[in-house]
């Protein structure tokens, strides 16, 4: 059987520059992985190129066997790829409830003609999205919430609101992007918490983007490193902690004088 | 202000029924005692829009339009609405028990009926009735594309006049005589029961106009847009101008008469409803994601580009209803009528009333149509008084007067009497 997801030297070019080259990655169904770099190593890009936002100027990428380079975000994200952003991308104007209702949107199939005129099968499908919606939130401790609009909420809560609303995409893989950035020890502890329960509860494979070296080390089952588009280590937490490589990558080269 | 809610606070008893049924007392009493009344108090007449126009033309007849104002409207409304609050609870009560769409039929026939009476007094009223209602129809349709999706669009008389223009050659094709196109191809008594079917036409029309508009819109966004839409505007513009079949400069006249009070109320109502319905789904929602993030919106497996070309032709085709009704009311469009002082006129409205907001759509709309015509003799100085209370509704609330609030109709029907979770107080 295919992997989950299959990605074979995966390059990409913004003109001459040479973004992300020979990226590979394979995710089994239920793995958490991690990728790890410096500032401007390409991490996000490689985000951006398997969710759709740019297409990679070559490569493979499959998800379930099936080819998703060139296809568009929104088929992607209904092919089972749910993501979050680093820098959250929340509906300011939006409530938290319609947050989750909206991820629904590849899953109701009432068409405009049932949106202009309410016909009972788009009342029933909207009944059901809400009922689902309000489990998600329930989950997520974010229920007391329902009804506030998105920028009233502390920012933790804003973290839990783009997960649930990844999660209502029914995703096969869940793509983080720097979850825990700008978040308290006490909110850390409890992501840490949220992404454990969604692995086992949803059964989900988890690809996450951090900085933090305890949240990345305490999660992920294998760890590559992106420097300058380059992957220049890969394999278990303990390992890439020791890597002299990744240690200058990060440090810089150790002074000899 | 905390006098003034005092002042009202015996008034938050009445439910929606006592309003309604305040405002047909006040109806009644203008049908029966008006003339008598306006006669005590030296009015020439009964003053058509509450003495607005009587007041600037003679200013020692003020204290006389106040008077009748009072005596007329203000006293009956709030007395028989306070006074009927026991009744009309229950009648409330009655009504919530019913299934809500029924209800809601029920207060809309209720309304209509005293809409009816008040504007027959005089045919000066229903012509500002009936551009009202057509007004509320086009400002929910630019409010679908530049409140709820968020674009700025500036086309919309350009859609209003295709919908216009395409009607009227129906109507004026298949069902009247007249000098254009010469005999009517069917016959003449089908027309009235054909007019929806002709309005939709318009509609569509429009709306397939509108994908000059909402094809760019997939790429541009904000300014760049604004000018192709304006671009847009002024191409349907001179295109009509140019085309003799159709009039060219001198328009379209004798329109058969279709579009009675009945006709807009109803195409109004649906037309509320339908806005209502799509833009509380999650379909709609999707409208507001795109604005207000479309790379997130995209990840959440929304369809971006479908969901901007669906707000462009469902406000078009709204637009081109409202253009259709409007042709058939004024029984004579021409070009000039669909240009930038249309254009300026709509976004006032939608600006005014608040985006994003049914509520804001009819406030809106009727407050500006009724300023612009309350205000007509002022003539010039109306285009000063009007864009300045624009510009201090835009310094104290940027987003307009009721803006981001979907509208309730079981809350706003419900009985009064009780202490609820979430009631007034």
């Amino acid at each position: 059987m295919a992997p989950l997801l299959n990605i074979r030297n995966m390059t990409h070019f913004f003109g001459g520059l040479r973004a992300v080259s020979d990226f590979n990655l394979t995710i089994e169904p239920g793995e958490i992985r991690g990728l790890i770099g410096p500032n401007g190593a390409g991490k996000t890009t490689v985000f951006n190129l398997i969710t759709g936002v740019y297409t990679p100027t070559e490569g493979i990428v499959e998800l379930e066997g099936e080819n998703i380079k060139g296809v568009e975000t929104h088929r992607i994200a209904d092919m089972g790829l749910g993501r979050t952003f680093q820098n959250l991308a929340l509906w300011r104007h939006m409530n938290v409830l319609d947050h989750i209702r909206l991820a629904h949107y590849s899953q109701l199939s009432y068409g405009l003609f049932g949106a202009f005129f309410g016909t009972p099968k788009c009342r029933r499908q909207e009944k059901a999205v809400i009922e689902n919606s309000h489990k998600l939130l329930e989950l997520f401790d974010i229920d007391k919430f329902a009804t506030q609009n998105i920028g009233n909420l502390p920012y933790g809560a804003q973290r839990r609101v783009e997960m649930a609303r990844a999660m209502a995409t029914k995703p096969k893989i869940l793509f983080l992007d720097e979850p825990t950035a700008g978040m308290t020890p006490d909110e850390l502890i409890r992501m840490i918490e949220i992404i454990r329960q969604v692995h086992r509860d949803f059964g989900v494979a988890i690809f996450m983007i951090e900085h933090r070296m305890k949240f990345v080390m305490d999660l992920c089952e294998r760890i590559q490193t992106l420097v300058f588009g380059e992957v220049i280590a890969e394999g278990p937490p303990e390992e890439i902690q020791n890597n002299p490589e990744v240690i200058e990558a990060y440090l810089g080269k150790e002074d000899l004088h | 202000m905390e006098k003034l809610k005092k002042l009202f606070r015996p008034f938050s008893v009445v439910p929606l029924a006592g309003w309604l049924l305040g405002v047909f007392c006040a109806a009644m009493m203008e049908y029966y005692l008006g003339d008598l009344i306006s006669y005590y108090l030296y009015l020439p007449k009964i003053p058509v829009l509450f003495g607005t126009l009587v007041m600037l033309k003679d200013p020692f007849l003020i204290p006389s339009v106040f008077g009748y104002d009072l005596i007329v409207y203000v006293v009956p409304v709030f007395l028989v609405a306070r006074l009927s609050a026991p009744l009309a609870n229950r009648l409330a009560a009655l009504l919530e028990s019913m299934p809500l769409w029924l209800a809601t039929l029920l207060h809309l026939a209720a309304f209509y009926g005293i809409l009816h009476m008040w504007a027959g007094i005089n045919d000066y009223r229903v012509l500002v009735v009936k551009l009202t209602m057509i007004s509320i129809i086009l400002t929910l349709s630019l409010n679908v594309i530049n409140g709820y999706q968020g674009e700025f669009s500036c086309s919309h008389p350009g859609f209003m006049a295709l919908g216009a223009y395409a009607s009227s050659t129906l109507t004026l094709l298949l069902f009247a005589n007249d000098k254009m196109f010469g005999e009517p191809l069917l016959n003449p008594a089908l027309g009235p029961w054909l007019f929806p079917l002709v309005l939709i036409i318009g509609g569509l029309v429009a709306a397939l106009g509108s994908l000059i508009v909402a094809i760019p819109s997939f790429r541009t966004r904000g300014d760049y847009l604004a000018i192709i839409s304006l671009a847009f505007l002024f191409m349907v513009k001179s295109a009509i101008e140019n085309m003799e079949i159709i009039g060219g400069p001198r328009g379209m006249s004798s329109q058969p008469n279709y579009a009675s009070l009945t006709v807009v109320f109803v195409w109004m109502s649906l037309c509320i409803w339908i806005v209502h319905n799509f833009t509380t789904s999650v379909l709609g929602k999707a409208l507001n994601a795109v604005r207000d993030n479309e790379p997130a919106a995209n990840s959440m497996t929304v369809n971006t580009r479908k969901t901007k070309m669906t707000a462009f032709m469902f406000g078009a085709f709204w637009a081109g209803v409202a253009g259709g009704l409007f042709a058939h009311v004024l029984r004579y469009v021409n070009p000039s009528t669909f240009g930038l002082n249309k254009l300026a006129e709509i976004l006032a409205m939608v600006y005014f009333g608040g985006l994003n907001s049914i509520y804001g759509s009819i406030v809106g709309a009727v407050s500006i149509s009724m300023l612009s015509e309350a205000l007509r003799p002022l003539e010039l100085f109306k285009w000063i008084i009007i864009p300045l209370i624009l510009i201090l509704v835009m310094i104290f609330r940027p987003h307009g007067l009721i803006s981001f609030t979907e509208i309730n109709v079981k809350e706003l029907m419900r009985p009064r009497n009780k202490e609820r979770s979430g009631g007034v107080e």
